[in-house]
């Protein structure tokens, strides 16, 4: 692709003198054959299928293992019942990053952003400020700079857990959020970019190490992580918090420390918590039961 | 890496390479068999073979054969619905030489007879690549309309099918050659910018040294 830094993605959009997003989207045309309302109308079908991908959602649903499902609605209950930490939306994006990421672990249809295993936490920041009446073309402007800052981290490390451990996937998918976030509240492009250095070096260095080798413990709940760092780091860079490492330097030592990884600490099912005694004796229980 | 490959698929869960990928395998081993297939023996590999069933790789592959699409939500259903669909299957563990961890070995046969063997590997994203066809090495991703000839490996079969293409219209976007060994059996792996059409492989069936035409169309 074109863009292979953030430096040159928003200095080519201050050359143009075109929004972020919208350089984004015709970079990318020119890769290929498309057309502008081409990529729209995908990024759009995109969007509606990330909005519906909670929506069958069954409380009582576990997956194929028995291992995911059911925690949203624990939270739900407990947010019901004013039990919990955090305002209303916190609490909100919490419960919907459970949810998409249980209906993934259930094989229910989800968007892969940047992967099914972090399919969770876009639509978790995302569909709450929907509810709040956010603009849908806003958001769509967002998705684009989400995407393109994306793009840049699968270019320069990667968005693999087989490749660069956790930190590649719900690392990137909260260095996205972080960006879209801090978008669509009018931060600068200079802004979203501090965002998603800070969410990616908040994160850095988080192992895939899935019990039993499924997308579901621990991948569930470090959705819920990815979210609250989006929000956190999108929340630091709209108060003017600058990331001390520039996001390039920061993409590129997430690729290094994903280099160093053992291989039992990517995607393996051999290490971390799919290493643990319990971690172990569900591997064997659902090997026994083939 | 395109935008799209950043944000999307759509696709059911719970993974992109051991659900999306393998029911792209399926859906790509159906196009290249033509018809509905009847019988499937499916050998699955590596991490495949650990996981699979836990990630729904089994049921990925087989909606994928039943012509089902990586977003399909029918896909956790897929076993119940070959039954219905007259589509018999087994599954095998084992172990491919060089083989990607996530691959799967695939042989299938259609109503009239006519068989295939695929060996295939998702590399992650949903993405996948054929590594072999009928035992012949290739190297292809199934995300273009491509045309597979299997032919006598000996001069003047190339030319003929890519004269064949001009005459249709169709513009070559890469062309592979492989084969068994020299003056042996060969696969030429074409994937074309357009609609591949029924009557050109028909009319290559005929040509002298063709043995066989598989297409494979996209969203068909």
């Amino acid at each position: 692709m074109a863009i292979d830094s953030i430096a040159a993605l928003l200095s080519g959009a201050a050359k143009a003198g075109l929004p972020l997003w919208e350089h984004i989207l015709l970079e990318d045309l020119r890769e290929g054959q498309g057309t502008r309302e081409d990529s729209l109308r995908q990024m759009r079908r995109l969007w509606e299928a990330m909005k519906a991908s909670g929506d069958n959602y069954r409380p009582e649903e576990r997956s194929h293992s028995g291992l995911a499902g059911g925690d949203s609605a624990k939270v739900q209950a407990a947010m019901a019942g004013g039990a919990l930490y955090g305002g209303e939306f916190f609490q909100e994006v919490v419960a919907e990053a459970l949810k998409v990421s249980e209906c993934n672990a259930c094989m229910k249809r989800i968007v892969a952003a940047p992967t099914a295993g972090s399919c969770g936490v876009l639509p978790a920041v995302l569909l709450p400020l929907l509810r709040r009446g956010e603009d849908e073309e806003e958001i769509l402007r967002a998705l684009y700079v989400a995407a393109g800052f994306g793009q840049v981290i699968a270019t320069r490390a990667s968005i693999s857990g087989a490749e660069g451990g956790c930190q590649a996937e719900v690392g990137a998918a909260s260095a996205m959020a972080a960006a879209a976030l801090t978008q669509l509240r009018g931060g600068t492009p200079a802004m979203c970019a501090h965002a998603c250095a800070m969410a990616l070096s908040n994160l850095m260095g988080l192992v895939c190490d899935p019990v039993a080798g499924l997308v579901e413990v621990p991948c569930v709940h470090r959705n819920v992580v990815g979210a609250v760092n989006a929000l956190s780091c999108a929340d630091m860079a709209l108060a003017g918090v600058e990331c001390r490492i520039p996001a390039d330097e920061g993409i590129d030592a997430m690729a290094q420390v994903g280099a160093s990884m053992d291989d039992s600490l990517r995607e393996t099912g051999a290490g971390g918590l799919a290493a643990t005694p319990t971690g172990k004796a569900i591997a064997g229980r659902l090997a026994e039961e083939g | 890496m395109r935008l799209f490959d950043v944000i999307g698929p759509i696709m059911t869960g719970p993974s992109s390479s051991h659900t999306a990928g393998a029911a792209k395998i399926g859906l790509v081993t159906r196009a290249m068999l033509g018809g509905e297939p009847v019988r499937a023996e499916i050998l699955l590999h590596g991490s495949f073979a650990q996981t699979g069933r836990g990630h729904g790789t089994d049921r990925a592959i087989v909606a994928g054969l039943l012509g089902m699409h990586p977003d399909d939500p029918r896909i956790p259903e897929s076993f119940s619905l070959a039954e219905k669909a007259g589509l018999a299957f087994s599954f095998t563990t084992g172990t491919l030489k060089n083989a990607h961890p996530n691959t799967a070995s695939l042989t299938v046969e259609n109503a009239d007879g006519e068989s295939l063997s695929v060996v295939a590997s998702s590399l992650g994203g949903g993405r996948i690549q054929i590594c072999r066809v009928d035992g012949i090495e290739t190297g292809f991703s199934g995300g273009s309309n491509t045309l597979i000839v299997h032919n006598e490996d000996k001069p003047g079969c190339a030319a003929v099918v890519t004269a064949l293409l001009a005459r249709f219209g169709l513009n070559i976007a890469t062309m592979q050659l492989c084969r068994n060994f020299p003056g042996g059996y060969a696969v030429m792996v074409i994937e074309c910018d357009q609609f591949i059409p029924a009557e050109l492989a028909r009319e290559l069936e005929q040509a002298d040294g063709v043995a066989r035409v598989t297409r494979l169309n996209l969203d068909v």
